[in-house]
């Protein structure tokens, strides 16, 4: 079946390397450069940019955001949002880029996600129903409802934490192969990742994604200039959405998401199933994240990824390569460009520039992003021309 | 672990014009929560519309307070900083009896002790300046007050 999507592409990229704090640098100044070097990338001119996807910047500009960052960088753009889907935001962006292409809005479309990140971040107070109802009674931040999904997994199907631990040796492992991976030279094993403290139980540290300053960019645009440009285009094949609840209080399940039905409509799009993938870039701001995702995949029964762990080896030359670039616990998560980098990764696999790491003869890839607590949702099938 | 929970000085609530009357129960030892005329169903937390129907019929009434662990966690590094002198502590996913799911925080038990499926009941607890609806371990038959 053909799709609309179908007709778009992913021409360029472009990566900041993460680091754990800035200083003075700005968030704008970040954005600017990592557009620059996705569009320089795609080997486009910068008045070839006629579309404008950004995030959220959080703690700053709350408004006018894509007008403040077309004007920063001199672009004049014929279509541009702000995306906010959270850790889902990247692979939002490309999905509403390509269907802005098709819908004839533009050409050329730059989605872009960075942040710094301070020492000293101030702490605000809002509105909004979790910071009423959940902060009150000691319940801040991502951690929290994180460890209840990992606890309800392992109440309802009997995991184990030395199953969970295992996909954060995996990102460990694909990190050593990564020189701008965060934890590039600091491997750990699945003990070490059991050895690591309780943040909140049952998570360990180790378990949990490490925050960094850093941005991505790429550059999408119709597959008939795709053909002209400089790089082995990567294709959209398909892409599914979804969005459920914000607080985990409030979330339809706790052991499957959203991003089951978002896989199911991008695989089924694209006329592919899980078990064809070459590379699975796969959201993991938490060990439960993954397991949790390879199971809504299909690629394993409900509850049975720990078994599907053991049996298949995580690595680029592996059997099962799983987020090669070391994922968001072995490469860090830049903002909400977290999901940003499973994005960058396929691309780079798929028009095999992946160097060192390449796995051999890639040409499909399943990307997922995921806000919230298995809140926000989507999944992106790529593949190589 | 109750004197230290008093002696807390952590975010309160921020209570909106709809979502006041819940937190004014709570203070006055009332558990109440949203109830739709229209399609019948509880509401937590209070909006402004029903989730399920849209209806803007929204009443208050007593809950039961009895409900069951959906989940929880054992918190060791609390994302607020005055959390920390609680550390550890439990928190939970409560299923409340009337239908609707909320966050909480366990009193009254040892957070290795606690279970999913663990049946709790409401026990309002003094934190820092405000009374919030915690829970503790169901042990007594239903019915039977606690006090
Ligand atoms: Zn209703």
């Amino acid at each position: 079946m053909m799709n609309a999507f179908a007709k778009a592409a992913i021409v360029g990229v472009g990566e900041l390397k993460p680091t754990r704090t800035t200083n003075g640098a700005t968030t704008l100044g970040m954005i600017a450069e990592v557009v620059k070097r996705a569009v320089e990338d795609a080997g486009l001119e910068k008045d070839a940019i006629d579309g404008l996807l950004v995030g959220p910047q959080v703690g700053e500009t709350p408004q006018h955001v894509p007008a403040t960052v077309a004007e920063y960088l001199g672009l004049q753009p014929k279509m541009s949002n702000v995306v906010d889907l959270g850790g889902a935001s990247g692979a939002g962006m490309v999905w509403r880029a390509a269907a802005a292409i098709a819908a004839g809005m533009c050409e050329a479309v730059v989605c872009v996600l960075a942040n710094t990140r301070e020492a000293e971040a101030p702490r605000s107070p809002n509105r909004n129903p979790i910071r009423e109802f959940d902060v009150p009674f000691g319940a801040s931040g991502a951690n929290i409802p994180y460890a209840m999904l990992m606890q309800r997994h392992m109440a309802e199907f009997g995991s184990t934490p030395r199953q969970f631990a295992q996909i954060a040796a995996w990102a460990r492992h694909n990190a050593q192969h990564n020189p701008d991976a965060i934890f590039y030279g600091k491997p750990a094993t699945v003990d070490d990742v059991l050895a690591s403290p309780f943040v909140t139980s049952p998570l360990h540290l180790f378990e949990i994604v490490m925050p960094v300053a850093g941005g991505e960019a790429v550059v999408v645009t119709s597959a008939q200039r795709a053909r002209t440009l400089r790089h082995r285009p990567v294709h959209l094949l398909g892409a599914g959405e979804k969005i459920t609840h914000r607080a985990l209080s409030q979330a339809p399940s706790l052991t499957t998401g959203p991003l089951k039905p978002s896989m199911m409509q991008a695989f089924s799009q694209a006329g592919v199933k899980a078990d064809d993938m070459h590379l699975l870039s796969l959201y993991d701001c938490y060990t439960v994240m993954t397991a949790i995702t390879l199971e809504d995949a299909g690629l394993c029964r409900p509850g049975q990824f720990g078994r599907w762990v053991e049996e298949h080896s995580l690595g680029f030359d592996g059997d099962r390569p799983l987020n090669t670039h070391g994922g968001q616990l072995g490469f860090g998560q830049p903002d909400l460009a977290g999901g940003m980098t499973h994005i960058v990764e396929a691309v780079r696999q798929l028009r095999h520039t992946a160097g060192a790491r390449q796995i051999a003869n890639a040409n499909l890839a399943l990307v997922t992003g995921n806000g919230a607590t298995m809140s926000e949702a989507t999944a992106l099938i790529l593949g190589g021309a | 672990m109750y004197e230290l929970l008093k002696d807390l000085r952590v975010p309160g609530p921020i209570p909106t014009a709809i979502t006041r009357p819940f937190w004014t129960g709570v203070q006055e030892n009332r558990f109440q929560l949203q109830f739709c005329n229209c399609c019948e169903k509880w509401v937590f937390y209070p909006r402004a519309l029903c989730p399920h129907c849209w209806s803007d019929r929204l009443s208050w009434r007593e809950a039961s307070g009895i409900g069951r662990i959906k989940t929880f966690t054992v918190v060791h590094k609390p994302g607020h900083p005055a959390w920390t002198p609680m550390a550890p502590y439990a928190l939970a996913l409560i299923e409340l009896k009337e239908g609707p799911t909320m966050l909480s925080l366990l009193v009254g038990v040892d957070p290795d002790q606690v279970m999913v499926g663990m049946p709790v009941k409401l026990h309002m607890t003094r934190v820092g300046e405000l009374i919030l609806p915690c829970f503790e371990p169901d042990r007594v038959p239903t019915g039977e007050s606690h006090e």
